[in-house]
Order: structure tokens, then sequence, then C-alpha cells
């Protein structure tokens, strides 16, 4: 539109362009879509939130005493609070999915009276400070709980204060990340293959078995992996509800707050032992991680 | 309705279905080697029927009966649920396993039921090889096209060995082409099967190339039913005259000849008696060439088809 006279037609402005690069064009026609630069109301904020939360990961990585990593590290109880904290994390993740799923199932698939109040006590301890959870568990299990009063009484067994304590603590806490998450898996399944299941002659527990669960994994895996996380990282009900005795109750989390007070350089190093558990379950759950967020 | 057969033998539906504001009223038979289509608009209790029939709805009032025995009755809350019903059911959408390969799809039937894992993959091998899959045994059913998901889902319909057989709107998923060779394929699979057939479509040369009978749903209501030719012929509602490609005139008979309502003269020789009648006019698909699907006929009296 090159018109060397002024005419009506330069009335209408021209619609503003901009220089797309060769490198651009290619990826726009690639992937589709207009441009992919985020405004900076956006971007700016974008930028703080990962600033705030990579600068503490930072610090820690930072001030890390790293020439004398392995004296304080074998000479803490770090080793033993690992080993506890795994088992008692795996243990619970295994109690969550043993009872959580079919939990999971009867909340997405019947439809019970009373079920909307069982869904909201369930989830609650989502919500609910953990610390208060470790006051519950004490005052329900507990030598002069409501139930730990027989549990001693009749059976001579005392939960407070053991291995078998945290695991509770734990399953307490973490158990609903698995149920909320297989829970909203189930509702959004295609019920029609359990449909198709039916008509080919399979029972309900076989329906479930061999259909339903198998087409839920991904979450389930992606529900699993929240739950034992959850429980690696618990503290407030487990100190609470389990206390902190080194090698019997004494979880990773537990053992950081202490050796902030004793030993800074141990706690940092704890933390970042934590850190490194954490990050290798992220990345070698990734695809199934990404996948069911996907779906 | 159809001919003489021993009683209690086929299939037999008074079906009452109310789900909502809708309500499913039919009744259907069909006999062992027959195949019924019911055809009918979207919403007319088609898929309703078909799931009253598999046992995923349960009967308001009537009975269901499958060579005899009982599968539902309301009257005396005789119920036998989906999984213990002897009934091969294709899905529309095929709802193929998608975490289980081809093999494992069509085995899966007579697992359930009780054979070994070994037996239950013989069998399905043997239907993948009858209906040519035998190459796509190991594939996934997200790797397989429209046309071989459909065959895959036949085969594993008739690996469970059902009295019955239940497709809902078998060819509907595929393209033209595609269908039209899947199509042919499917008579010759629906011919084979010894028990009755029920297929349920909105497409009428679906029904006619695959049917031996057509019952006409309408509104949860049969409003026709007989043989294709039958129901070509004469067709009883509007709505079963477009799919067959006629136009119906109101109008006056006197004998063969029709005075229609907008004018004109038409001659009728199904009519045998006088009064108000409807005259079909248009091309009449024969029975014995019923592929290709015609245009309705406008001719200019009465172009607005109305009921008879």
């Amino acid at each position: 539109m090159t018109s060397p006279a002024p005419g009506p037609r330069d009335r209408v402005s021209a619609p503003a362009a901009v220089r797309l690069t060769a490198r651009e064009r290619r990826r726009r026609a690639v992937t589709g879509g207009g441009s992919r630069s985020a405004p900076a109301p956006l971007l700016l904020p974008a930028l703080v939130a990962v600033a705030f939360l990579v600068i503490p990961l930072v610090g820690l990585l930072v001030r890390a005493p790293w020439s004398d990593a392995w004296r304080i590290l074998h000479g803490s109880q770090a080793a033993e609070a690992l080993r506890l904290s795994l088992w008692t994390s795996t243990v619970a993740t295994l109690i969550a999915l043993v009872v959580g799923v079919p939990l999971a199932w009867v909340l997405a698939r019947t439809d019970l009276p009373g079920l909307r109040v069982i869904r909201a006590l369930v989830t609650l301890p989502l919500v609910l400070p953990p610390v208060v959870g470790g006051v519950a568990l004490l005052l329900a299990f507990g030598r002069n709980g409501f139930l730990g009063r027989y549990l001693d009484q009749w059976f001579g067994i005392t939960i407070p204060f053991s291995s078998t304590a945290v695991v509770m603590a734990e399953t307490f806490v973490a158990m609903p990340f698995l149920v909320v998450t297989v829970e909203g898996a189930l509702r959004a399944a295609n019920r029609g293959y359990e449909e198709a299941a039916a008509t080919l002659g399979a029972r309900r527990m076989t329906v479930f078995r061999r259909v339903t669960l198998p087409m839920v994994a991904p979450s389930l895996a992606a529900g699993a992996v929240l739950c034992w996380a959850r429980a690696l990282g618990e503290f407030g009900a487990t100190i609470t509800f389990a206390g902190s005795f080194p090698g019997r109750t004494q979880t990773m989390p537990i053992a950081v707050y202490y050796a902030l007070e004793a030993d800074p350089d141990a706690a940092i190093l704890l933390s970042l032992v934590l850190l490194l558990v954490s990050v290798a379950v992220l990345v070698g759950l990734r695809d199934r991680w990404l996948r069911s967020g996907a779906a | 309705m159809t001919g003489t057969r021993p009683p209690g033998a086929g299939l037999s539906v008074e079906a009452e279905v109310v789900r909502g504001p809708f309500t499913l009223r039919a009744a259907v038979t069909a006999a062992a080697g027959e195949v019924v289509a019911v055809l009918g608009p979207n919403g007319s209790g088609k898929s309703t029927l078909l799931g009253a029939l598999a046992g995923l709805v349960p009967l308001s009032a009537g009975r269901v009966t499958l060579d005899g025995s009982v599968f539902d009755d309301a009257t005396d809350g005789t119920f036998v649920e989906a999984a213990q019903r002897p009934v091969g059911f294709v899905f529309q959408d095929y709802r193929l396993f998608p975490h289980l390969s081809v093999l494992d799809n069509v085995a899966f039937s007579p697992h359930v039921r009780g054979m070994s894992r070994g037996a239950a993959r013989a069998v399905a091998a043997g239907w993948l090889d009858r209906l040519g899959l035998a190459e796509l045994a190991r594939r996934r059913p997200d790797r397989l096209s429209g046309g071989q998901a459909q065959r895959v889902a036949l085969a594993r319909a008739l690996a469970g060995d059902p009295s019955l057989l239940l497709l809902d709107e078998p060819l509907s998923a595929l393209d033209a082409r595609t269908r039209l060779d899947v199509q042919t394929e499917l008579r010759t699979h629906l011919a084979d099967f010894p028990g009755p057939c029920l297929l349920v479509t909105h497409d009428p040369l679906e029904a006619l190339v695959l049917a031996d009978r057509l019952v006409v749903l309408e509104e949860g209501r049969v409003v026709q039913e007989g043989s294709p030719a039958e129901v070509a012929r004469r067709p009883a509602t509007e709505y079963v005259a477009r799919l067959v490609g006629l136009n119906l005139y109101p109008g006056t008979a006197d004998g063969p000849t029709v005075t229609l309502e907008a004018g004109g003269r038409s001659s009728c020789p199904t009519t045998r008696s006088a009064g108000r009648c409807s005259s079909p006019c248009g091309p009449r698909p024969s029975p014995s060439a019923p592929l290709r699907r015609r245009p309705p006929a406008r001719a200019t009296p009465g172009r607005r088809p109305s009921r008879g």
C-alpha cells in the first residue's frame, strides 16, 4: 500500500506491525498460535514468585558446610533419622493405599447416606493444623485416650511415643492427599468402560481390579507420591503424638528442628538430604506425574 | 409377531423404562438367527432399549426373556445383573480397554467368565483369526483405525459366546468409505451368529443392509415394524417416509386412485379401500438393491410431506 498522493483511503490508519524473526515465524508455523512473549504485568509477578520459591533453596546450598559434610552427618543421628523417616512414610503410604483407595471408590461411586459429611471429615486433615491432629491422636490413642485406655488395659499396647505412633501420625496427615487425588480420578474416569466390562461378564470386584484400577493408575501413582512426600515431611502431628526419641520417633524434620538449636551446620546438611530425596522422587516419577497432570 | 417358532425361543421384550421425563414403551421380539434393526431418530429410546436388554438399565415395567429364561421382570422383581447375562454388546464408541492389547481385550470375556488366561487367549486368537485381525493381536486400541476398532469390538463381544448380540450404532463412528467395507463384512458375521441380534441405528441404509426386520422407534414408541421391503413400501409416519426416501401426501383414496389435498392425483396400488389416506410418492428402494440412498422426491404440489 504505497499510494503516493494522500487520498481519502489514508484516513484509515495502518495496523501496527512488528518484526517477526525467521526463527519466530518457524516456531509459530510449527506450534501454531500467536505471540508467546509474556506481558510485563504477568511476567514480573511470575519472576517474583519464582525468586521467592528458589532463593531459600539457594541459601541452603550456599550456607552448607560442604567440607565437613561427611564428618558432621556421620556424627549426627542423620542416618538413623533418615532410615526412620523413609520406612515410616513408606508404611504410611502403603496403609493409605490399602484403605484409602477403597475409601476413594466409595466416595466417588456410591450414594450412601451421609457421604457428604464423610467426605468433609476425611479431607479435614488437609486443612487442619497438624499439631491439632497430633493432639487428637493423643486423646484417642494415648494411654488415657478413649481407645488407648483399653488397648493398654486389655492388650498392654501403648502407642504414643513409639514408631507406630509416627506411622499413625503420618498416615493421618497424608492419607487425604491420596484419597482426594484418586477420588477425583475415579469421578473423571469414563464409566463406559466399566459398563462394557459388565456386559462382558465381569463382576463388580473384577471390574474394579481389571478395568477401574488400571485406568486410574497414573493418578494413583501421583496420589501415592503426594502422600509419601507429605508423610516424609510430617512434623507437627508426629512431634505431638510420638515425641522426639532418636532412633524411635525422631524423623528427619524433627531432627532438623532440634539440630538447628544445637548444631546449625548439621541442620543445613540434614535439610539438604531431605531436599535431595524429594527431588529424586520428583524426577523419578516425572513422566507419570506430568501425564496425570495433563489428563 | 414373526411367523411361527417354538414358544419361549429367541428374544422377547416388553419394556417400559422411565428415565426422567422420557418414557420408552416398546415390545420387540427377535428369533434365533434373526437380525432386527431398531431404527429411530436421536432421543427415540433406542439406546435405552439396548441398555435394558443388557442389564445396564432396569425396566420400570414389563419383561425381558431370552430363550425362555427371564432376564428382567418388573412385576415380580426378577433381575439378572449385566455380568450374568449371556449378552454380547458392541458399543457405539467401542469402549476397547485402553490398557489392554487387542488380544487381551478379546480374551477379557472368556477370562472373567472362568477360563484360564491361556485358554481365554486361545479363544481370543481364534476370533481374531476369524475376523481377519490376527496381525493386530499385540496392538493397543489407540493404534487401531476406526474400522479395525469396530471389528475388534465385535470380536470381543462374540468371544464371550453370547446368546444375544446387541449392537449400538455399530458403524456410525466410521468414515463413509470404511463404513461400506465394514458394513458388508458385518453382514456376513451377523448372518453367522446363531442367536437373535438386535442392532440400533439412525441410519436407514445400515438397517436395510444389515437387518432381516425393522422396528421403527419414535419418541419411545414402536411406530412401525416389518421387513425392510414392507417398511420401505408403506411407510407409516413422516419420519419413516423420509428415511426411505419417500414423501407422503395426504389425500382421499378411491380405489387405486388418490386425490391429493394439495391438488393433483396419484395412483396408489396398495390402497385397498376408499377414504383418507397417505399416498407415497417418490423413488422406492427395491429390497434387492437398497444400497443407494436417494434424496426425497420433491414434487411440485404438496411439497411439505405430512403425517399420514
